[in-house]
């Protein structure tokens, strides 16, 4: 078979013959098509015939090409000739007039005082539906605390092991790290001054107080809340929440209960274990100082009270309850389509580290005001 | 040498993951513009074979060769001649949601063509037309029904005029209306544009309707029990599981 090819000829009669032939296909008629058209729209009023006679196949994209000539807004139509019956049988199965307009064109955009206020009834139905969630979670888990048996202790125990000891490795690091890096940018400075032995105050009170807690905080919002998220919107995708309204259970008390607890149980201890690991990582950078292990512990002994503990400390409890219930809402507010469970995981992250930030701020000017 | 008229052979397949077998040794061949169905209970290996038949996944021996050449070895350009010649829509779809109706069906138009955007649009709404969605076009597959989706995805499947389509379990989840106008369009494109089809499905209804041929597989045999005419198995077979099930489902379907 040929190639696809054109020939444009003038009949006697003044018309326009397009002679087209060879093998009509997606690979071989780019070229041919654009040539096609540009005659066709070119000819003005006079008459256009299309002779087929020579085409040898045709396929789909061959077709296509017929009909885009075919639906051309033209004041006398356009023929065409000598079709062989297999492919004329594939021309008749579309109508030109239908495809020379998109039956389906695209909504246009709202104005933007319009899309303003869309996305402001947005927020506020968004905000209503945390309010509410908040509310009833925290119904279903004071249930779940007054009657410990209704508890899936079993699933409980997976999600800790998930969120909390998995997690070790990269609280460990990052908080290695962390100590390390403030307790060298700081030790430089200092001592110039000769009051090397003051970073131990600073890396104890900013690890024990602050960092400790917010660092894990915002390590579980990126790892655990989105996970969270993932998992019960995949649920959500397939109707496993359904399910489980459908058959009297609670997906809140269900999914969200066994998954605040097991963060409000594993959040803490893995502050506590980024506290001790960031001093061990200050330790060792000023142990390069000369400041021996001792003294560094002496230090933040006579610096860090019980109750600078117990601010750091409380705040990862307040943590937990946000990383995990933001991530079991946003995974229940699920969507449709393949994007929707990247979605939900997304905006889990973002509203808990957001929240996190707001609620750390908040902790700061507390305890300002209670002097702690 | 396979027949003039073999579009597919398969040839002693082993198809299984991780070195599990779960089809051993099997061979046929399906012939040009023929409707294909493969069929048998559940976990017996329909949709295992359709993927070796695809070539997404390597067989653990044996070959599967389309129009002679064999997707496995084949790589670059011989590779992505062999997946020009055919389409596949999947059990949901597999729709892409971020995009709309037409820019799945343009989507291997782009990809494979050098035609223009105004061309590509134009086919792929010829494409949606054919299959009785061109006024929804600017759609994205959330904002539509299933058997719409499954029609889209055929439309998609076509885009590059396909010589043999793989449908894997068309009808799964349809209302028999629908059901029922899936298997007059699969006739339709099968007549007019003498497509082959390769459908794995268990509807009975559908393939009564469609089959020109029918392979059922095994489990307990890993294998093929019955090839040929649905209405002659159902009627003639000596396999008494081959007999149940036709029979069985025919007498559920009545």
């Amino acid at each position: 078979m040929t190639a696809a090819a054109l020939a444009v000829t003038e009949a006697a009669d003044g018309h326009t013959v397009l002679a087209l032939s060879g093998r009509l296909d997606a690979d071989t008629i780019p070229e041919v098509w654009r040539q096609a058209l540009q005659v066709v729209r070119g000819s003005g009023g006079k008459s256009v015939v299309v002779d087929a006679a020579g085409i040898d196949y045709c396929d789909g994209a061959g077709i296509a090409l017929l009909v885009d000539l075919l639906r051309q807004p033209r004041q006398t139509p356009i023929a065409v000739e000598n079709l062989k019956p297999a492919f004329a049988d594939l021309l008749r199965q579309f109508d030109p007039q239908v495809l020379a307009h998109d039956q389906d064109p695209e909504q246009p955009r709202r104005p933007a005082i319009e899309e303003l206020g869309h996305n402001a009834a947005i927020m506020l139905r968004d905000m209503r539906t945390q309010v509410e969630f908040l509310g009833h979670s925290t119904s279903a888990l004071f249930s779940a605390i007054r009657h410990p048996s209704t508890i899936r202790w079993r699933d409980v125990g997976v999600v800790c092991e998930r969120a909390g000891a998995d997690a070790l490795p990269i609280v460990a690091l990052i908080s290695f790290l962390l100590g390390l890096i403030l307790a060298f940018q700081s030790a430089i400075p200092m001592r110039k001054f000769g009051a090397e032995i003051f970073v131990a105050d600073l890396i104890g009170l900013a690890m024990v107080r602050e960092l400790g807690a917010l660092m894990t905080a915002i390590l579980l919002a990126g790892r655990s809340g989105a996970a969270f998220a993932a998992e019960i919107g995949t649920m959500r995708v397939n109707q496993e929440i359904d399910a489980l309204t459908t058959m009297g259970l609670d997906p809140v008390r269900f999914l969200v209960t066994t998954r605040v607890i097991a963060a409000v149980l594993m959040t803490p201890l893995l502050t506590l274990f980024a506290v001790l690991v960031g001093l061990l990582g200050g330790a060792l950078t000023m142990r390069s100082f000369g400041i021996p292990f001792i003294t560094f512990l002496h230090e933040v002994e006579s610096i860090v009270t019980f109750q600078d503990f117990m601010a750091g400390w409380v705040k990862s409890f307040v943590f937990a309850l946000l990383i995990a219930g933001i991530g079991c809402l946003r995974g229940l507010q699920t969507g449709a389509g393949a994007s929707a469970v990247g979605d939900a995981a997304t905006r889990a992250v973002v509203s808990g580290l957001v929240l996190i930030v707001i609620v750390d701020g908040v902790f700061a000017v507390l305890y300002f005001i209670l002097n702690i | 040498m396979e027949p003039a008229d073999t579009i597919i052979r398969v040839q002693d397949l082993t198809a299984g993951y991780d070195g599990k077998a779960i089809l051993e040794h099997v061979s046929f061949d399906v012939h040009r513009g023929e409707v294909f169905v493969i069929l048998g209970g559940s976990g017996c290996g329909k949709s295992t074979l359709l993927k070796h038949m695809i070539g997404l996944y390597p067989p653990i021996s044996g070959q599967v060769l389309i129009d002679g050449a064999d997707i496995v070895t084949a790589d670059g350009d011989a590779r992505d001649a062999i997946l020009r010649r055919f389409g596949v829509t999947y059990q949901s779809g597999a729709l892409f949601g971020s995009m709309t109706l037409l820019e799945n069906v343009r989507l291997p138009l782009e990809a494979f063509t050098q035609l223009d955007l105004e061309q590509m649009d134009l086919l792929a709404r010829m494409k949606l037309d054919l299959v009785g969605l061109v006024q929804f076009t600017g759609h994205l597959p959330a904002e539509i029904s299933g058997g719409m989706q499954k029609r889209a995805a055929i439309a998609r499947a076509m885009a590059l005029d396909p010589r043999i389509l793989f449908l894997d379990e068309p009808s799964a989840g349809l209302d028999p209306i629908t059901s029922a106008e899936l298997d007059a369009l699969i006739l339709r494109l099968a007549g007019s544009l003498g497509v082959t089809f390769v459908i794995v499905t268990h509807e009975l209804a559908s393939i009564y309707a469609i089959a020109d041929r029918v392979i059922m597989l095994d489990k307990r045999v890993k294998g093929i029990i019955a090839d040929g005419d649905p209405r002659r198995l159902r009627d003639e077979s000596t396999d008494p599981y081959v007999r149940q099930f036709f029979n069985r489902e025919a007498e559920l379907a009545a």
